[in-house]
This record gives C-alpha cells, sequence and structure tokens, in this order.
C-alpha cells in the first residue's frame, strides 16, 4: 500500500513538494509540530531497544568482569548465592530446553491439527466459532495456567492419578501446561499461511484425484511450509520466555534436568525468583540477573530474526 | 452417505466442480486423518474446560465479598484481595495513559506519513515486529535498570510498573492500531486531499474517525494482556505484603496476578483457595473486557 506521503511526496519525506500541490506546500507550523510529535512517538519504540540493549549490557559487563564468559556459559553448577558461589549457566539452560521441548512436542501436532481443521475442512460458520473459542486459551493470564499446572497437573494427575515417582514441582508438568498455552499461537500463525495459498492449487490437485488429505498434506502444506516453520519458530520463542507457569510449576532448584520428572529452575524463572529478594544494585547478585537476562533476550531475538525471515519468504510467495 | 457415488455426484454437480476428490474421502487413512485433526482441537478444548472447573472447584468458598472487601491476611479465612484489586486498577490506568496516546501516534505515523523507502522507517518496522516477541520479563529488567538509573530506592510503585507494561504493550497497540488504518480505504483519503485538506486534516478528521472501532478493539485486548500480566512486575518487586489501598502514582502496590502467585505458593489449603477464587475474578474481569472488545468490533466497525 502507498502511503498518502509517498503519493504526494510531502513535508514528511522531507522533499520539496510539488508545485502542483501547493495547498500541501502552505506553511503550518502546527501541523509540523504534531508531525514531529507522531515521528517522536515512533521513535521511542527504537528507543526502547536501545534502552533494552544498555540495561542488558551494561550490568552485564560489569558481571563478566568478575565472571569469566567461558564459565558462565559451559560451568554445570550455578549457585550464584552460595559462600562458593559458582555461575555455570548450564543449568539453567537444559531446564528451559526441558520445558520448551515438551510444549513444543504438545503445542506443534496439537496446534498444527487445529490449523488444518480450521484451514482446510472447517466450513466458515464453524470456524467462526471455533476460532475465537480457541484464543480464549491465548487469552488465559499465564499465571493462572501456573497455577493449573501446579495443582491439578503435577498434584492431581502425575502425583495421585499416574503416581509417577516425583515431587511437589516437575518440567514435565509445566512443560505440558505451556504446551496448551501456545496451541493458539501455533494455530493461529500456521492457519493464516495455509488459508492463503491459492484455491486453485487445492482445484488442481483434487483434479489429480486427490482426496482432502492427500491435498492437504502434499499441496498445502508444502507451499505453505515457510508460515508454518515461523509459526513453530514463535511457538519456541514463547516457551523460552514464559515465565509464570514455570516459576509456579517447574521449581527453584537450580541443577541439570536429565529426568523431565525431576524440578528445575529456567532462566526466567532464575530471574523471576531471584527479583523476589532486594538485591543492591551493582552488586554481583544484582548484576547476574542482567546477565541472564541478556542471554534470554539474544536466544530470543535470534529466534525471532529466523521466523521474520520465514514469514517474509511465505509471503513473496504468491 | 450411504452410497457414495449418488452422494458423490450430486456434489460434484451441485456447487463444487472442481472437487473431485471426494472419491477418497472415505478411505480409512483420510477418515483417521479427520479424526486426528479434530481429536487435537478437542484437547486444546478439553483442557481449558478441565483448567476452569479445576479452578472454580478450588475457588468456589472462597468466592465471597470477603475477598473483594478484606486485606490479605495471614489467616486465610479472612484474606481478601481489595489492595490487589485496586492495584490493577491503577497500573492498568496508568498504563492506559500512558501507552494510548504513544502507541496510536507511532501507529499514524507509521501508516500514513513514514516514506517506507526509507530506512529508520523500516527499522522501525522491524523493530516494532521483534519487540512484540520480546519476552516480557525483559520488560521487567529494562524498568529495573531504568529506575536504579533515576536513584529509584523502592522500585515497587504503580509508576514504574506501568512504565514496564507500556513497553510491554506498545507494540500490540502499534500493530493493532496500523492494521485499523490499513482497512480505511485510500478513496476516502483521496476525496477529503481533494477538497483541499491537509495530510493531517484528512488524518485527524477522516481517517482516525473511521478506525476507532478497530483501535478501541485493539487497546481492550492490549490492555487486558497488561492486566494478566505478572512476570515484569515480579521483577520490581510488587511480591508484597500490602494492607492498604494503593493511593496515587507513587504508591507500593500489588496487582491480582501477583496476588495469585502470592498466595499460590503458600502451603496451606485455604490460600490455594484463594489463588482459585481471586484466578475466578480475574478471569471473569478478562472475560468482560474481551466480551467488550468483541461487541464494538461487532457493532460499530465498518466494512467498505
Amino acid at each position: 500500500m502507498t502511503t498518502v506521503a509517498e503519493r504526494k511526496g510531502g513535508p514528511a519525506t522531507g522533499r520539496a513538494s510539488s508545485p502542483s500541490s501547493s495547498f500541501a506546500g502552505r506553511r503550518r507550523p502546527g501541523e509540523f509540530l504534531i508531525k514531529l510529535g507522531l515521528r517522536l512517538a515512533a521513535a521511542i519504540t527504537v528507543i526502547t531497544t536501545v534502552g533494552i540493549v544498555i540495561a542488558l549490557l551494561v550490568p552485564s559487563l560489569s558481571f563478566f568482569a568478575e565472571v569469566s564468559p567461558f564459565e558462565f556459559l559451559f560451568g554445570t553448577r550455578w549457585a550464584p548465592r552460595f559462600a562458593d558461589a559458582s555461575f555455570g549457566v548450564l543449568p539453567l539452560v537444559t531446564a528451559t530446553l526441558w520445558t520448551t521441548v515438551i510444549a513444543l512436542l504438545v503445542a506443534v501436532p496439537f496446534g498444527l491439527g487445529a490449523a488444518i481443521l480450521l484451514a482446510e475442512y472447517a466450513k466458515p460458520r464453524v470456524r467462526k466459532v471455533l476460532k475465537p473459542l480457541l484464543e480464549i486459551l491465548a487469552g488465559i493470564p499465564t499465571v493462572v495456567y501456573g497455577f493449573f499446572a501446579l495443582q491439578f497437573v503435577q498434584g492431581t494427575v502425575l502425583r495421585d492419578w499416574l503416581q509417577l515417582p516425583t515431587g511437589a514441582f516437575s518440567v514435565l508438568a509445566a512443560g505440558l501446561v505451556m504446551g496448551v498455552m501456545i496451541i493458539p499461537t501455533i494455530a493461529s500463525i500456521a492457519e493464516d499461511a495455509m488459508s492463503a495459498v491459492p484455491g486453485a492449487l487445492r482445484q488442481g490437485s483434487a483434479a489429480l484425484g486427490a482426496n482432502r488429505m492427500q491435498t492437504t498434506l502434499r499441496v498445502v502444506f508444502p507451499a505453505a511450509l515457510s508460515g508454518i516453520v515461523a509459526a513453530v519458530v514463535l511457538g519456541i520463542s514463547r516457551a523460552v520466555g514464559e515465565t509464570m507457569i514455570v516459576a509456579i510449576a517447574a521449581g527453584s532448584q537450580a541443577k541439570l534436568v536429565s529426568n523431565p520428572l525431576e524440578q528445575g529452575q529456567t532462566m526466567t524463572g532464575f530471574i523471576a525468583n531471584a527479583a523476589l529478594g532486594d538485591s543492591r544494585v551493582g552488586s554481583l547478585e544484582y548484576n547476574t540477573l542482567f546477565a541472564v537476562g541478556l542471554l534470554l533476550f539474544l536466544i530470543t531475538l535470534l529466534i525471532n530474526f529466523i521466523s521474520i525471515r520465514f514469514v517474509r519468504r511465505f509471503r513473496e510467495a504468491y | 452417505m450411504s452410497t457414495p457415488t449418488s452422494a458423490t455426484g450430486r456434489v460434484i454437480q451441485a456447487t463444487r466442480p472442481l472437487n473431485t476428490g471426494r472419491n477418497g474421502e472415505m478411505r480409512p487413512t483420510a477418515l483417521i486423518f479427520l479424526v486426528l485433526l479434530w481429536l487435537s482441537l478437542f484437547v486444546a478444548f478439553a483442557v481449558l474446560i478441565t483448567l476452569l472447573i479445576t479452578i472454580f472447584i478450588t475457588g468456589q468458598n472462597k468466592l465471597t465479598w470477603n475477598l473483594v472487601t478484606n486485606f490479605p491476611s495471614a489467616d486465610p479465612e479472612e484474606a481478601g484481595a481489595r489492595p490487589a484489586i485496586l492495584g490493577s486498577v491503577w497500573a492498568i490506568g496508568a498504563t492506559a495513559v500512558m501507552t494510548l496516546p504513544l502507541g496510536i501516534a507511532a501507529a499514524v505515523h507509521l501508516e500514513e506519513f513514514a516514506d517506507r523507502k526509507r530506512w529508520f522507517n523500516k527499522f522501525v518496522e522491524l523493530n516494532v515486529q521483534n519487540l512484540a516477541a520480546v519476552p516480557s520479563i525483559v520488560y521487567g529488567l529494562l524498568a529495573l535498570a531504568f529506575l536504579s538509573m533515576l536513584g529509584v530506592t523502592n522500585k515497587n510503585i504503580v509508576i514504574g510498573g506501568a512504565f514496564a507494561l507500556t513497553l510491554l504493550i506498545l507494540p500490540v497497540i502499534i500493530i493493532a492500531t496500523r492494521e485499523a488504518l490499513r482497512a480505511v480505504p485510500r478513496e476516502i483519503r483521496d476525496g477529503s486531499l481533494a477538497l483541499g485538506a491537509s495530510q493531517w486534516q484528512t488524518t485527524w478528521r477522516q481517517v482516525l474517525p473511521a478506525s476507532v472501532p478497530g483501535i478501541a478493539t485493539g487497546s481492550i485486548l492490549a490492555l487486558s494482556r497488561a492486566l494478566g500480566e505478572a512476570a515484569p512486575l515480579l521483577v520490581l518487586g510488587a511480591l508484597v505484603y500490602i494492607t492498604f489501598d494503593p493511593n496515587g502514582l507513587l504508591s507500593g502496590y500489588t496487582t491480582l496476578p501477583i496476588q495469585i502467585f502470592n498466595w499460590t505458593g503458600r502451603p496451606q489449603e485455604g490460600f490455594h483457595e484463594l489463588a482459585g477464587a481471586t484466578s475466578l475474578l480475574l478471569l471473569a474481569v478478562l472475560i468482560l473486557m474481551n466480551a467488550l472488545a468483541i461487541f464494538i468490533r461487532n457493532k460499530f466497525q465498518k466494512r467498505w
């Protein structure tokens, strides 16, 4: 879509206006101020990003002045508050990895299944009812999901019903509920991607004698693949960044997690828990928060860039 | 479909002349596939219903006026969420006041005035997409660092939390507003410009009024997200025992999600019931906000 500014070459572009649009060229100091204000508002988003980078980087740098980055990234013991403090972040990373992988094992098949049903099978009227219902799942506060994960999934289902050998917390319960939370995210983006595939492809496939399942799996799915990958990637970034579910249900013991029934502290879980104690500004404890935050931010940034690239490719396809 | 051939033949002739693949729809693999698809949707809804029922069963006993009128207490029978309710109102109110003008202004700039070919505007666009996917807890760290820089020692103040929430939902509001502006047809802008209105007059008197329903819907949904958010406020230290009504932007506060988190972590069963009851209260408010958003969208949104 072209904007007004592009079509007219108006003042916003900074170029002199053409003689034909003399009205637009008239000096309007009030409007100039308004436009400046609008531009400032847009610039705030950039300031926010710069602010995030500086806010995370500065304390992290003083953190890495005391703890070597090598020890941070590859150390296997996370005990920032102990007398013999140790800052190996791997335990937090393994717990994050467990919850993320478990969440994806739930969210990817069910999310894509729901997306296929809504995009390829459901009649418009059915879709109009089902889609908002699915979106309710996305609107439930994560702290409520956390409560549900701890009380029902961990306490009742895993321990009482299935009699699994697990304590009060587990990465399994947190991951399962997180997966359900992510289903609508994956479903809605994947559905958009599949709906964007031109109908002619489906008709061509049907004309060759394929049924709807074959058309979906062999024609629509590959054609929408980049959008579907983007959906999954966004799901990963939400799982990595999710805080309240893991803070409530995954536990607060930082250790290398080797079994999903164990408890474990994720990167976000550590930040949430450590922030509860009021650490002095500038202390090593305070800086540790930001070092973990920086790692988290870089991981999600990388994931988001991959996702945006995939979406671009999928948009250019048709 | 007792006789597949005739049924198929009718479908082919009546509505879908190209969809001849219907012969294969009754194959076992195709049926199993369809069952699996329905199953995935069913699982999602089953969890949703289980969640609502569990929370209702846990919280029903504590769903009394005490919850709304009482202050938190060490005795679960006496405790209530009154300061948390007021704290949520203060925090979300302050967030709305800060984020709505900013978000709408930024979206108007990007959609109506920005020259898309310039690198700065391209960068802003990419940046907004990226900010929308930054984990919420990172915004808490940003606000924490910002308040520390200003030398604020007690970071658990309404304005601090509102600052974090504002930055958190700003990208959401920008994206929603841009979509609403984009839905206004170009002819309306052209007509206004042809009558001699300036670009700003066109935006202010034609485009913005026409997109108010879309903007309102997006804003309500964004604010409802802020209302349910706990992680950034947790980082700022909102998990505190508050026994007074928050009464200003610099007042200490706690919010409903934080109160739920607090009660969930206590060992006594009574507090879990309180957490369930508070969750029900929060869900009810969120559902009301969502219903309002959907109502505005269906009732007022113009279709061109």
